[in-house]
């Protein structure tokens, strides 16, 4: 899969495979073939695309709960990111991390983390490495407008300001935390959270990855420059639910109304504009080989042998209890 | 030769890798400019400069997060937590990233950190900052835990814990950081997961660790000298790794168990250990395996509540001395 992603069509196309991405893991869940099932990233696909336009190969990002979209943004392989979720040994990670734990560290992805908040401290102390090293490395960490509201957030904010660590904080405010919407949940605002920390922020469409690509670049050569961390809230929506289970436990917490005014802006309807559209359909023909030869890839994989189960857990190649055996 | 106190020689241990590996980094709070609330870190600042060693924010999780993602990345960080009771407060970062990130990564990244910290009773702070933690890190997969009880072995196996490729909490027991001993120039370096038999007997062994040690032994002098019972002492120094091999040969040796334990009673580590022989050495028992601990409750502040709550020399001796007889 090529990494670049510098013209409209690679941002549609980009976005396209995370959406198809998506859809074929959904009916993957359906199936019973991922296990556990996802947090799906249909409506926020700007976001990813967007902000990691504006990275280079070797800048480095954290990702959430839901991170299918990140990581694919970042350059992961969607068969192996496929076949993580269907818990096999080509996966990512090969089974041990499944759809909330994706790390490809090869590609600067640290790793998708499902504790709300807690992958922004280790962005900031990469982004420390980085400042030590001079590398011009930054660090991108994702979170929602749930994280915001994570004291481990706000510490990194202050950390990250005083020691200005080249971070860009990315929240991705769909508005809602599961079934809160953000009215319960955030006092005061987003971005004059990052203001008080003395680290500029600035609201963009979430749904306009050409907008958002923009304001991370900026962020970006702010950060390679040694002027610190930025912060980036990115208004956007989810199409479907908080996770998959929602479907079966029935949840209801938004009007279906709400649903269907935020569907109007679908981000690859408003990318799709700006390409031809023939572009457009080679970008879709190509998402749906891809994930076609994906699906095929991950569940002709093997499953993990539990014989390994308890290899990787220490790099001294210690393993169970007290290391002997 | 030099005498070294066991808090000077935690600035040596650091400092001694910090000179041999320039990835090697510090952070913690107070621990640069003032060398540390308890003058662990004393000069590290004036050698080894600002970027180097930073004091930090009162910000245990961001601490935490900050040594995990630098460790990941191409430095060897260590960070302290002051008190280890503040271990509650970043516990998400110790069980939930440090320690589990290596495996669901299926091995791609590793966590080469050090997380020290100052545990356990002795100096009449309350319940919140005197409670001995140790076995709350034993529980969680994917750490190393140690917990020297001699300047030496601060040196020794601090050092060990910064070039170990895996995350350590490295406790230094507070009621030591007073405590004085003789140590060579040069060099040091112990390995992790050796326990050491600090003193010999064939009546029982008596398992200690940290400031739980020097009260063993007092103990087994005192048997020894008063009731002619001799017990073998084994240091464990390390929880994790465990050297199981020389807990169980030494009391295939002399057929009793005892564990001496600062932290609350139950699933203390002693617990662990009391299995591992029950399991594997059962038919050399010649008598129950007794724990003795600090009591299932926090720790008060008055120095009368505290002493009486952690085992003492004199208790550990009676209760080795009761049990024998009346097995
Ligand atoms: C520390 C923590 N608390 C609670 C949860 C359970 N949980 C998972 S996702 C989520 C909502 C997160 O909302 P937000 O940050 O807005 O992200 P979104 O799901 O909207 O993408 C919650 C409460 C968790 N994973 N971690
Ligand atoms: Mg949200």
């Amino acid at each position: 899969m090529t990494r670049s992603l510098n013209t409209p069509a690679e941002l549609y196309g980009r976005m396209r495979l995370i959406r198809e991405f998506e859809e074929t893991a959904l009916r993957l869940v359906k199936s019973g073939d991922i296990v556990g099932g996802i947090h799906p990233y249909i409506g926020e696909e700007a976001v990813a695309v967007g902000v990691c336009a504006a990275l280079a190969d070797d800048d480095l990002i954290t990702s959430t709960h839901r991170g299918h979209g990140h990581v694919l943004a970042k350059g992961a392989d969607p068969a192996r990111m496929l076949a993580e979720l269907a818990g096999r040994t080509t996966g990512l990670n090969a089974g041990r991390g499944g759809s909330m734990h994706a790390a490809d560290v090869g590609l600067g992805i640290l790793g998708a983390n499902a504790i709300v908040g807690a992958a922004a401290p280790i962005a900031a102390g990469a982004a420390w490495a980085s400042q030590r090293a001079r590398s011009g490395r930054v660090v991108v960490t994702f979170f929602g407008d749930g994280g915001l509201n994570q004291g481990v957030l706000l510490e990194t904010m202050n950390l990250a300001s005083l020691w200005k660590l080249p971070v860009i904080f990315v929240c991705e405010n769909n508005g809602y935390a599961t079934t809160m919407p953000i009215s319960t949940g955030l006092a005061g605002s987003a971005v004059a959270r990052a203001q008080g920390f003395g680290i500029p922020g600035e609201t963009v469409d979430g749904m306009d990855a050409v907008d958002i690509r923009s304001a991370a670049a900026a962020a970006v050569e702010r950060a390679r420059a040694g002027a610190g961390p930025s912060f980036l809230e990115c208004l956007t929506y989810r199409f479907g639910p908080h996770h998959t289970m929602e479907q079966r436990i029935r949840l209801s917490y938004r009007p279906a109304e709400e649903v269907e005014r935020w569907r109007l802006r679908d981000p690859l309807v408003i990318q799709a504009a700006r390409i031809t559209p023939q572009e457009r359909e080679e970008a879709d023909a190509r998402a749906a080989a891809i994930l076609a030869a994906a699906r095929e890839f991950a569940l002709a994989s093997p499953h993990p042998d539990p014989a390994d189960a308890l290899d990787y857990l220490y790099a001294s190649g210690m393993r169970g209890r007290g290391g002997e055996g | 030769m030099s005498t070294l106190t066991y808090r000077e020689a935690v600035a040596r241990g650091m400092a001694q890798e910090m000179r041999r590996d320039d990835r090697v980094v510090f952070l913690g709070e107070d621990v640069a400019a003032a060398g540390g609330v308890f003058k662990a870190t004393v000069g590290l600042l004036e050698e080894f400069g600002p970027a180097r060693v930073r004091d930090t924010p009162i910000s245990e999780q961001a601490i935490l997060g900050a040594a995990m993602g630098a460790a990941m990345t191409g430095l060897r960080p260590i960070a302290e937590i002051m008190f280890s009771d503040f271990f509650a407060v970043c516990w998400d970062l110790v069980a939930n990233e440090i320690a589990k990130s290596r495996y669901m990564s299926d091995g791609q990244v590793s966590f080469p950190l050090v997380i020290r910290s100052a545990n356990g009773a002795g100096v009449r702070f309350g319940a919140q900052h005197s409670q001995s933690v140790e076995n709350w890190a034993m529980a969680v997969p994917g750490l190393k835990v140690v917990a020297p009880s001699t300047p030496r072995d601060v040196v020794g196996l601090l050092a060990a814990a910064i070039r170990d490729p895996d995350p350590v909490l490295f406790f230094e027991q507070k009621s030591l950081y007073a405590t004085k001993g003789e140590i060579e120039d040069g060099e040091i370096v112990e390995p992790l997961g050796v326990a050491k038999i600090v003193s010999g007997g064939d009546d029982a062994t008596i398992v200690a660790l940290a400031a739980m040690v020097p009260r063993a032994v007092a103990a087994a002098n005192r048997l020894e000298a008063e009731h002619g019972i001799r017990c073998s002492v084994v240091d464990v120094r390390s929880l994790v790794p465990l050297d199981t091999a020389t807990i169980l040969s030494e009391v295939a040796r002399t057929g009793r168990l005892f564990t001496v334990e600062e932290n609350p009673r139950l699933c203390g580590w002693g617990a662990e250990i009391a299995s591992i022989v029950a399991e594997e050495a059962y038919g050399s028992l010649r008598g129950p395996i007794v724990r003795i601990t600090t009591p299932h409750v926090p720790l008060p502040a008055a120095d009368a509540l505290e002493d009486h709550m952690l085992p003492s020399v004199a208790r550990i001796a009676e209760t080795v001395r009761t049990s024998l007889e009346d097995a």
